[in-house]
């Protein structure tokens, strides 16, 4: 195989060069320049040198710690309560701010807690921030991939027919992957504006006024919600598009075949469609998975991250620490953290998806 | 030999062309299609010094506001800076430390009777002057602070804390405005810190400790700051101004609509409300919440590049712009405050009498310019995303620590940022 790749080649190698010189300068060149300032403590701007500080960034952000807040006692040992009888604990800035006998909790917030009997376990994380935008882009990733794949392959099913005037529906859903994300984003933010927004008014109006007005994006149970609403619908379309060109390489004699043998419209889509979309459906997850990790646009345009972080992200914060803060090393890290990640998911699904002989 | 002959005429031209005409000084401005006069009056300053004078030739390039400080850092990575700079006053202590700029050299005396936000300072040098400042204020209507029996405070008696929030209690209590009170929460990015920092320093905290610069302990998360945020988010709590998710075209119109009492706004915002209410629209100073009213201070000032050849002619073209008649004309076409009293006489808006003089002596009795730190660029993001945290019901204290935490983890990774 070397050999092949390697002799009397030369005009394949002049072909791969622009593309490959490209892809070079601008995708792999830049991971590597990523790994190595995630080691440093590179800035944008800076007149100090750069300073190699090993793993330091990697520890910022991925420092966790466990630890049990017992109940505030009185002198006799029994727990004291507020009005309202909830247990009252110490507050976790006295451990986490300066204090000597707790050197590990230094500077670290608290992620999430429980109750375990009259204590309270609190889970401490050294970049909080960071932390919640990781979960939230593996919520999105686990809703929008699935959902926005389904809903592709049912409108795909719905315009793969001979019918007068279905080119009209295929534009019709295409077109939101025409309109750059901006401007869509830009859109819903309208739509979803709190008080006489537009979805305010429509529901309002379908419900002849029962249902009151909700700041949809300034809720924090709504937000990332709202936002994967959005970007299903604004890239549903292209993937329609993708599952309509494999059904159209299933041959018509398959489907004239089963139809021969009395086969149900179930039994039809069971047996010879999905089948037949394979490696559509192996494409297509991989390529959602991939956009979804890679959300940025909707988050900078509509929330920024808010409200209360609960549409936080993981590309969202690399820029915004990388260029708003002018942390290269810190925006670097989260690219490289997330490069492991979609790496690790992409071999997981190459792996479950594999031909099975 | 063809070409040979037309690339010797070329250079032979460059050099006859170099040896008579002006040196040329490069200009980068950030007022790209800005909605009002003031593109065409930057390229009227530019074309009147290259007239005025026969040794050099400014050369302006404009950028869209958004992209301009993109643009010069990546022009400051390639060595590519021009030779005059436009610079927002609180981001240019970043530039003078991370090399973009050099000192004006310019004799202070000039500087006399100037506003001090348009004079930029950094390790005790004047590294940029602006042509104006701006000034925000609560706006409002007399009519309106008379229905709820509210008193018209001054520059010298602003209203206390209590009096604030009792005027809001009142006019919230009434139900006829959907918000007393429209803080601009819809304006994300540099707002927040520019408008709501001088309320944090009117309680006695602020984002950074200003004596050292190299810790925000104490002065971001102590008792004042705490007593700030509680405020603060009470403000959202009662439902006195509207939440972060704010409509951007009820920023703009929701107080000439009738949907806010009163809103916290620029000068820039102010004509259309003296065109709306007459004499009935009120300017009136940022409330004292016990250490004193403060509002921001510094805009757009002009700076020379540290790699330029000839910082005696972009010296020369600065001390051009600083004439009363520049700062006259850039107040009329634009609105903004201009930088010396003389000149606040021949405009048409801050002349004594002028709709918009009060601004003037907002400016001058309460701006504070943000903390004077190349750190600033970061600490205001943090405190930014601080307030909108507070504001959507986060702790106080914790979210106040972790933005202490992040402000000091930056200056130390930062070697103290040259203080």
């Amino acid at each position: 195989m070397a050999s092949k790749l390697t002799r009397s080649n030369r005009a394949g190698w002049l072909m791969a060069l622009p593309g490959a010189g490209l892809i070079a300068a601008f995708i792999i060149v830049p991971f590597f320049l990523a790994f190595a300032f995630s080691l440093t403590n590179q800035r944008l701007a800076s007149p100090n040198p750069t300073e190699y500080v090993g793993f330091e960034n990697y520890r910022d952000l991925l420092g966790l710690s466990i630890f049990t807040l017992e109940p505030e006692r009185d002198d006799t040992g029994a727990v004291l309560r507020d009005e309202a009888g909830e247990i009252k604990y110490p507050r976790l800035r006295t451990f986490t701010r300066r204090n000597p006998d707790y050197p590990h909790l230094e500077g670290k917030r608290e992620w999430f807690s429980w109750q375990s009997g009259e204590n309270r376990t609190v889970v401490l994380a050294s970049d909080v921030v960071f932390m919640k935008a990781l979960v939230n882009t593996f919520t999105f990733v686990l809703v929008v991939a699935p959902v926005q794949a389904g809903l592709a392959l049912g409108l795909a099913l719905l315009i793969n027919q001979q019918l007068r005037g279905i080119s009209f529906f295929r534009a019709v859903y295409f077109m939101p992957v025409v309109v750059s994300i901006v401007v869509v984003s830009l859109l819903w933010r309208f739509i979803y504006a709190p008080g006489d927004g537009l979805l305010n008014n429509v529901l309002s109006g379908l419900t002849f006024g029962a249902f009151s007005p909700h700041d949809w994006l300034g809720d924090p149970s709504t937000a990332l919600g709202s936002i994967m609403a959005m970007s299903i619908w604004q890239g549903v379309g292209f993937h329609m598009v993708i599952w309509l060109a494999g059904l159209q390489t299933i041959s018509p004699t398959l489907y004239e075949a089963a139809e021969i043998e009395g086969a149900s419209k179930v039994q039809t889509f069971r047996y010879v469609t999905w089948p037949g979309l394979r490696n559509t459906a192996v494409l297509i997850l991989i390529v959602i998975t991939m956009q979804a990790f890679a959300l940025y646009a909707q988050i900078n345009v509509m929330t920024k991250g808010g409200p209360l972080d609960s549409t936080q992200v993981l590309v969202f914060q690399a820029v915004e620490r990388g260029y708003g803060k002018q942390d290269i090393s810190g925006g670097s890290t989260i690219s490289v953290l997330l490069f492991l990640i979609v790496l690790c998911i992409s071999l997981i699904q190459r792996w479950l998806t594999r031909e099975r002989n | 030999m063809k070409l040979e002959v037309t690339f010797a005429t070329l250079i032979a031209m460059g050099m006859a062309g170099a040896a008579s005409a002006q040196t040329e000084l490069s200009l980068w401005y950030h007022g790209a299609g800005s909605a009002n006069a003031e593109e065409a009056l930057v390229n009227e300053l530019v074309e009147e010094f290259n007239a005025s004078q026969s040794d050099w030739k400014v050369v302006i390039e404009t950028f869209p506001q958004l992209a301009y400080n993109d643009a010069v850092g990546a022009a400051a990575l390639a060595g590519e800076l021009p030779d005059i700079l436009d610079v927002d006053g609180p981001v240019m202590p970043n530039w003078a430390w991370a090399e973009y700029m050099q000192a004006l050299g310019i004799d202070e005396a000039k500087l006399d009777g100037y506003l001090p936000g348009p004079v930029g300072r950094w390790n005790g040098e004047v590294y940029s002057v602006g042509l104006w400042d701006a000034a925000v204020a609560l706006t409002t209507r007399r009519s309106t602070l008379e229905k709820y029996g509210i008193r018209v405070p001054s520059l010298d008696e602003p209203w206390s804390l209590d009096e604030f929030n009792a005027a809001l209690a009142s006019i919230a209590a009434s139900g006829d405005f959907d918000y007393p009170l429209d803080l601009g929460m819809a304006w994300k990015g540099e707002w927040y810190p520019y408008a709501f920092s001088p309320f944090l320093q009117s309680f006695g905290g602020d984002i950074v400790d200003r004596s050292t610069y190299q810790t925000a302990e104490d002065a971001l998360n102590g008792d004042a700051a705490i007593a700030f945020g509680e405020w603060w988010q009470g403000l959202f709590e009662n439902g006195y101004v509207p939440g972060t998710s704010q409509d951007a075209a009820d920023r703009e119109t929701g107080l000439l609509n009738g949907k806010y009492a009163m809103s916290w706004n620029g000068n820039w915002a102010a004509l259309p409300v003296v065109e709306a209410f007459g004499d009935d629209a009120l300017f009136l100073p940022a409330p004292d919440f016990g250490n004193g009213p403060t509002i921001g201070a510094a805009s757009w000032q002009f700076g020379i590049s540290a790699t330029s050849e000839h910082p005696e002619g972009a010296l020369a073209f600065i001390e051009f712009a600083l004439q009363d008649r520049w700062f006259a004309a850039f107040s009329d076409g634009t609105g903004l405050i201009p930088t010396t009293a003389s000149a606040a006489g021949d405009t048409a808006n801050y002349a004594p009498g002028g709709p918009l003089e009060v601004f003037y002596d907002l400016s001058k009795a309460q701006a504070l310019v943000r903390p004077v730190t190349p750190g600033y660029i970061v600490q205001a993001k943090v405190f930014e995303k601080a307030l909108s945290d507070i504001a959507n019901g986060a702790d106080v204290a914790d979210t106040l620590d972790a933005a202490v935490d992040e402000i000091d983890e930056d200056i130390e990774s930062n070697g103290g940022y040259g203080h």
